[in-house]
Parts: C-alpha cells; sequence; structure tokens
C-alpha cells in the first residue's frame, strides 16, 4: 500500500514539477507584450501577443468561422493578412490556393500574433456573436417540423437581417461524442431581436435534429452563433418569385414578414411546396400577410395529396405548378430554400421562363 | 562490461549502432519527412538536440529519484513526460530566440515527441547501464546517427525524384523503405568496429 502511495507521489510530484517549470517558463520566455491589430483599415483592437490570431480575435468578440476549434483541419477561419504575418506555415498551405496565397490569405488558427498586424475581414463578420439563448417554446408545426422560440439571454439581443442563419452547438449526447454545429435559418421577422424562431425538420438519426425533436426541452439553454450568410431581399423593385419546400420555408417567412411590416408592394408569389396536408403549415399567417399585403399572393402545392385531404388547390411537383403559374420571369427575381436537388430543379425551369441567373438567389440546405 | 569512453560511443551510436538503421526506430518521421534535405537536416538537428538532452535530464531523473525510490518500472511514463515536456520548453525558447528557425522547425518540434527514437534512446541508456558521461555520449550519437541517416535518405529521394523513373506501384513509401533497407545493409559494414551491447 505505502509502496503505491509512494508511486502515485512521485509520480505526481514530477509532473506538478514539470507542469510549474512549464507555466513559469511560459511566464518568462513568451512575448506577451501588446500588440495591435488594425481591422480593415477601421478598427484597432490590442491583444496580448504570442498567441494564434483566431483566438486573439474571439476574446475581442470577432468570430471568424470555425470548425474544427483550431487545429488547421477544417480550412474554415481564413483572413486577409496584410502586414505583420511572417511566412506562410507548412500547416497552412494544404488549405490555400495559389492566388489566395498570393493575397495573403492565412489561416488565423495559425498564424500567431507576434507583430504588430494588419489584417482583412468580410465586413458582415463583426455582427458575428455567441449567444446564449433558453428554449422559451417548443411546438409541433407539422408530423416531422418544430418551431423553436430562443429567447436570448447573453447577449439579450441579436443584429440580423431576414434571411441570415445561425449556428447551433449540440453539445455531446447518445450520438455525438463532441459539441457540433448545425445551420438554421431564422423564421422570425428582425424587428424582434430578443428572440429568434427556428423550423427544424427531423432527421431520422441526424445528429442535430434528434437533439432538437427527441431530447430538448422548454427552459433548455443552448448555444448559437451568427447571424451568418448574404441570402435575403435584394432591394431591386423586380416582381419577386419565393419558393420553398418543408423547412425552407424558414427564411422566407422572415423576408415576408418584414415585407408585412414594412408595407412592401413589390408584387410578389410565394410557391409553397409540399407532399399532403399534414406537410403544410402555417398556412393561416401566409393568408393573413396575403390580406396586409395586397401584392402577395400564397401558393401552396401539394405533389401527393391524400383522398382524405380534400384538396382543391394545385398539385404536383412543385417545379410543374411554377411552370404552370409563372409565364415570363426574364423581369422578375427568385429566392430558393429548401434541398439542394429541389434547388437545381427550380432554377433550370426558371432559366426556361427567361430568368437571368444572377436574379437567382437560394440557400441551400445541403 | 567494459567502460567505453565517450567518444566510442559517440562514434558507435552514429555508425554501427545507428538507432534508425539497426533498432529500426523513428521510422514514421523518417520515411515522412525525408523528400527534401532541408526538412530533413532541420528535423535531423532538433531530434539530435533533443535526444542528447533527454537523456542527460532522464538519465538524471532516473538515477536520483527512480532507482532511490525502488520506482524504476515507472521509467516509461516518466521519460515521456520529461520528453514531452522538454520538447515544450524548447519549442518556447526557439520562438523567442530566433523566429526563422522556428518557423523551420516549427511544425517538427511537436512531431519530435512522438518519436519513438527518443524514447527508445532513454529506455537503452537505462537497460545497459551507462553512466553519465556515456548516456551523453549515446544520446548526442543515437541523434546524430539518426540525422545522418534521414539526410543521407534525404539525399538518394531528392536525386530520385529528379531523374529516375520509379515503377509505379513502388513511387513514395515503396521505393522508400527499399532505400531504407539498402542503407541499412550499407551500415552492416561498421558492425563489428565497436559493440554496444
Ligand atoms: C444555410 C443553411 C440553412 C439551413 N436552415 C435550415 C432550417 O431552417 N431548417 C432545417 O430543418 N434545416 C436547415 N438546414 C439544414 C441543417 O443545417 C442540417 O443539415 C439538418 O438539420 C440535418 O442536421 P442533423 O445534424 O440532424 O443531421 P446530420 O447528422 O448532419 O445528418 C444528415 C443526414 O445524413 C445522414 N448521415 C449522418 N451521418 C452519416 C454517415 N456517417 N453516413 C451516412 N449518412 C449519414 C443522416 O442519416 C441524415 O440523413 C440549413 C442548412 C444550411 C446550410
Ligand atoms: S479553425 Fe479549422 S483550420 Fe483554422
Amino acid at each position: 500500500m505505502s509502496d503505491l502511495l509512494l508511486a502515485v507521489g512521485i509520480l505526481c510530484a514530477i509532473n506538478t514539477g514539470l507542469a510549474l517549470l512549464l507555466m513559469l517558463a511560459e511566464a518568462v520566455i513568451v512575448d506577451t507584450r501588446d500588440r495591435s491589430i488594425t481591422i480593415n483599415d477601421t478598427q484597432i483592437v490590442t491583444v496580448p501577443g504570442g498567441r494564434p490570431l483566431l483566438a486573439a480575435l474571439k476574446d475581442r468578440k470577432i468570430f471568424i468561422p470555425s470548425a474544427c476549434g483550431g487545429r488547421g483541419s477544417c480550412g474554415l477561419c481564413k483572413v486577409t493578412v496584410i502586414e505583420g504575418a511572417g511566412p506562410l506555415l507548412a500547416t497552412e498551405t494544404p488549405w490555400l490556393t495559389a492566388e489566395e496565397q498570393k493575397s495573403g490569405v492565412r489561416l488565423s488558427c495559425q498564424v500567431k500574433v507576434r507583430r504588430d498586424l494588419r489584417i482583412r475581414i468580410p465586413e458582415e463578420l463583426f455582427a458575428v456573436k455567441q449567444y446564449q439563448a433558453e428554449v422559451a417554446t417548443l411546438s409541433d408545426l407539422t408530423h416531422d417540423i418544430k418551431q423553436v422560440t430562443l429567447k436570448l439571454l447573453d447577449p439579450p439581443e441579436i443584429t440580423f437581417t431576414a434571411g441570415q442563419f445561425v449556428q447551433i452547438e449540440v453539445p455531446p449526447y447518445a450520438l455525438t461524442d463532441e459539441p457540433i454545429y448545425r445551420a438554421y435559418s431564422v423564421a422570425s421577422d428582425p424587428c424582434q431581436p430578443s428572440q429568434i424562431e427556428l423550423e427544424i425538420r427531423y432527421v431520422p438519426n441526424g445528429i442535430c435534429t434528434t437533439y432538437v425533436h427527441k431530447h430538448l426541452k422548454v427552459g433548455d439553454r443552448v448555444t448559437l452563433n451568427g447571424p451568418y450568410g448574404t441570402f435575403g431581399l435584394r432591394p431591386t423593385g423586380r416582381e419577386l418569385i419565393f419558393i420553398a419546400g418543408g423547412s425552407g420555408m424558414a427564411p422566407i417567412r422572415a423576408i415576408l414578414l418584414e415585407m408585412a411590416r414594412t408595407q412592401n408592394p413589390r408584387p410578389c408569389r410565394y410557391f409553397f411546396g409540399a407532399r399532403a396536408k399534414r406537410d403544410l403549415f402555417l398556412v393561416e399567417e401566409m393568408r393573413r400577410i396575403e390580406t396586409e399585403l395586397p401584392s402577395f399572393r400564397f401558393i401552396p402545392a401539394l405533389s401527393a395529396p391524400d383522398p382524405d385531404d380534400r384538396w382543391e388547390g394545385e398539385t404536383g411537383l412543385i417545379t410543374e405548378v411554377v411552370g404552370r403559374h409563372v409565364t415570363n420571369a426574364a423581369q422578375a427575381e427568385a429566392y430558393l430554400c429548401g434541398s439542394p436537388l429541389m434547388i437545381d430543379a427550380c432554377i433550370q425551369v426558371l432559366r426556361e421562363k427567361g430568368m437571368p441567373e444572377e436574379n437567382i438567389f437560394y440557400d441551400k440546405f445541403a | 562490461m567494459e567502460q567505453l569512453g565517450f567518444f566510442t560511443i559517440l562514434f558507435s551510436a552514429v555508425f554501427t549502432n545507428n538507432i534508425l538503421l539497426t533498432n529500426y526506430l523513428g521510422m514514421c518521421s523518417f520515411l515522412g519527412c525525408s523528400r527534401e534535405i532541408k526538412t530533413a537536416l532541420g528535423l535531423g538537428t532538433a531530434v539530435s538536440f533533443v535526444t542528447a538532452a533527454t537523456s542527460i535530464l532522464n538519465w538524471l531523473v532516473y538515477a536520483y529519484i527512480l532507482v532511490p525510490f525502488d520506482l524504476v518500472y515507472l521509467r516509461f511514463i516518466v521519460f515521456i513526460v520529461v520528453i514531452a515536456a522538454f520538447v515544450q520548453l524548447v519549442e518556447m525558447i526557439i520562438e523567442r530566440v530566433s523566429e526563422p528557425l522556428y518557423n523551420a522547425l516549427g511544425i517538427f518540434l511537436p512531431l519530435i515527441t512522438v518519436n519513438c527514437a527518443i524514447l527508445g534512446v532513454s529506455l537503452f541508456m537505462v537497460i545497459r547501464n551507462y553512466t553519465f558521461w556515456q548516456a551523453f555520449g549515446y544520446g548526442l550519437g543515437a541523434g546524430l546517427g539518426w540525422a545522418l541517416a534521414i539526410l543521407a535518405m534525404a539525399g538518394i529521394r531528392q536525386r530520385l525524384a529528379q531523374r529516375s523513373r520509379i515503377p509505379r506501384g513502388l513511387e513514395g513509401p515503396g521505393i522508400a523503405l527499399i532505400i531504407a533497407g539498402t542503407m541499412a545493409l550499407a551500415f552492416m559494414g561498421f558492425n563489428g568496429m565497436v559493440s554496444l551491447n
């Protein structure tokens, strides 16, 4: 027994000694003097030197997208460093094209802040933050789509534009050993900054959707970050065509709620595809928006209606329905949301109707 | 065992008992980083430095802590921890003192922590009951021997890449292993000059 204690004691002593030595060395040797980072030539932040740029920016509440947590294995955390980064590292080259290397693009998790830096990042990343939220309501929109309302606690408000998405963090649970992130479009009006609504469709065995549908309860805490994305209404004045299927409703709903609130007069039609009546949701809300916005028409279509549905509206695949309703799309603009297959098929139809490719915007839920 | 001097041990660790070519330790980084002379030189230098220093450190820990307390069975875990801590320390120092060297070695240093040759050196030194100076000579020699082997390999591979047509199936690690085998045979020529065992 005493042998065992001695062994454990000595081992602990050696490890503690080494750890102390390393901490001491870090304090003495590593150059942690403050450095300044000039961002987009407009903002200057001061950070302690010696740390990776990604972490240093995160401490200053500037979030660069990153999926691997700074291990250099996802290649997402790119920023352009104009000055002060030092030579390209072997860990970065696999992720950067020749062109990016030439223009100074670097992986921010690999670049250490050793000198004053000048960097450039997309303007919208300034707005990206991490939020703690609480599940305020959880309700079934259909048999497989849940509406989740998240009340933001810290920070208490989020600024986003209609069409953008957030990433929610799924903590480790039965289906995942490490935290994972999944993107969900915000379905609520941006004028309500203190809570957001998401519409989440259940994917059998999907890590995040199983978590949301089977484990999440009202009152639970959720960590999310965002907003991301450039999907959203362009201010052109052209006629609008929205097309969505299933949970693709989410960002379109946010856009429509905003249009209704601001009394946007642009002519617009919304084609919503579902299989049967039980897959339709928010129809009443859409009908209400029709009364508020005289130029808006909601066109739900069922591809496989149940005989019991007694459906009298449009039937057929959403591409067929769009094909029947839209005659000339040359002057219109389209916003599509849903599965990649549906989007590709719809783009095809819209092009046949004369819509230029650059007027078609979409978010693929892949 | 007769008492071998510092230089005899050093010499034999480089040539007659090359840790890579006779013990086959440190193979993964040897195969992985031997495409270019420049990287091979960087890694070789780093390995030599780390083996020399950790053989001393581990000798001290072994002789003054593990033996007196009768804990030699803990040597594996203790040696590994000492090596890992030392590599971290070296990394910090190099980063502070010379940034170009740090950038050149940066990714190799953490690789060294998991290089089995380094642990092998420390373990051989206790199995063979080396004195302090012998341990130092062996550590330094083993590192230099490893560096010599990887440099020679990189030289050959660089040439091969420039002017040889290698059969498809043998490209990359295949031909590298064949070269390593041939090199090991060549080094057997030194055998018998001095024996460490
Ligand atoms: C910009 C954007 C916005 C989005 N907005 C929404 C939204 O508003 N609402 C919404 O519902 N979704 C949205 N999505 C989709 C969402 O991000 C998720 O992809 C989706 O919810 C599935 O996540 P999951 O973790 O449940 O499934 P995952 O675990 O990612 O699995 C997805 C599918 O792959 C299968 N799968 C998983 N692992 C394997 C494996 N190892 N081998 C084979 N198959 C496997 C699963 O069975 C499942 O069918 C959006 C996506 C993007 C990119
Ligand atoms: S965060 Fe994944 S590569 Fe930098």
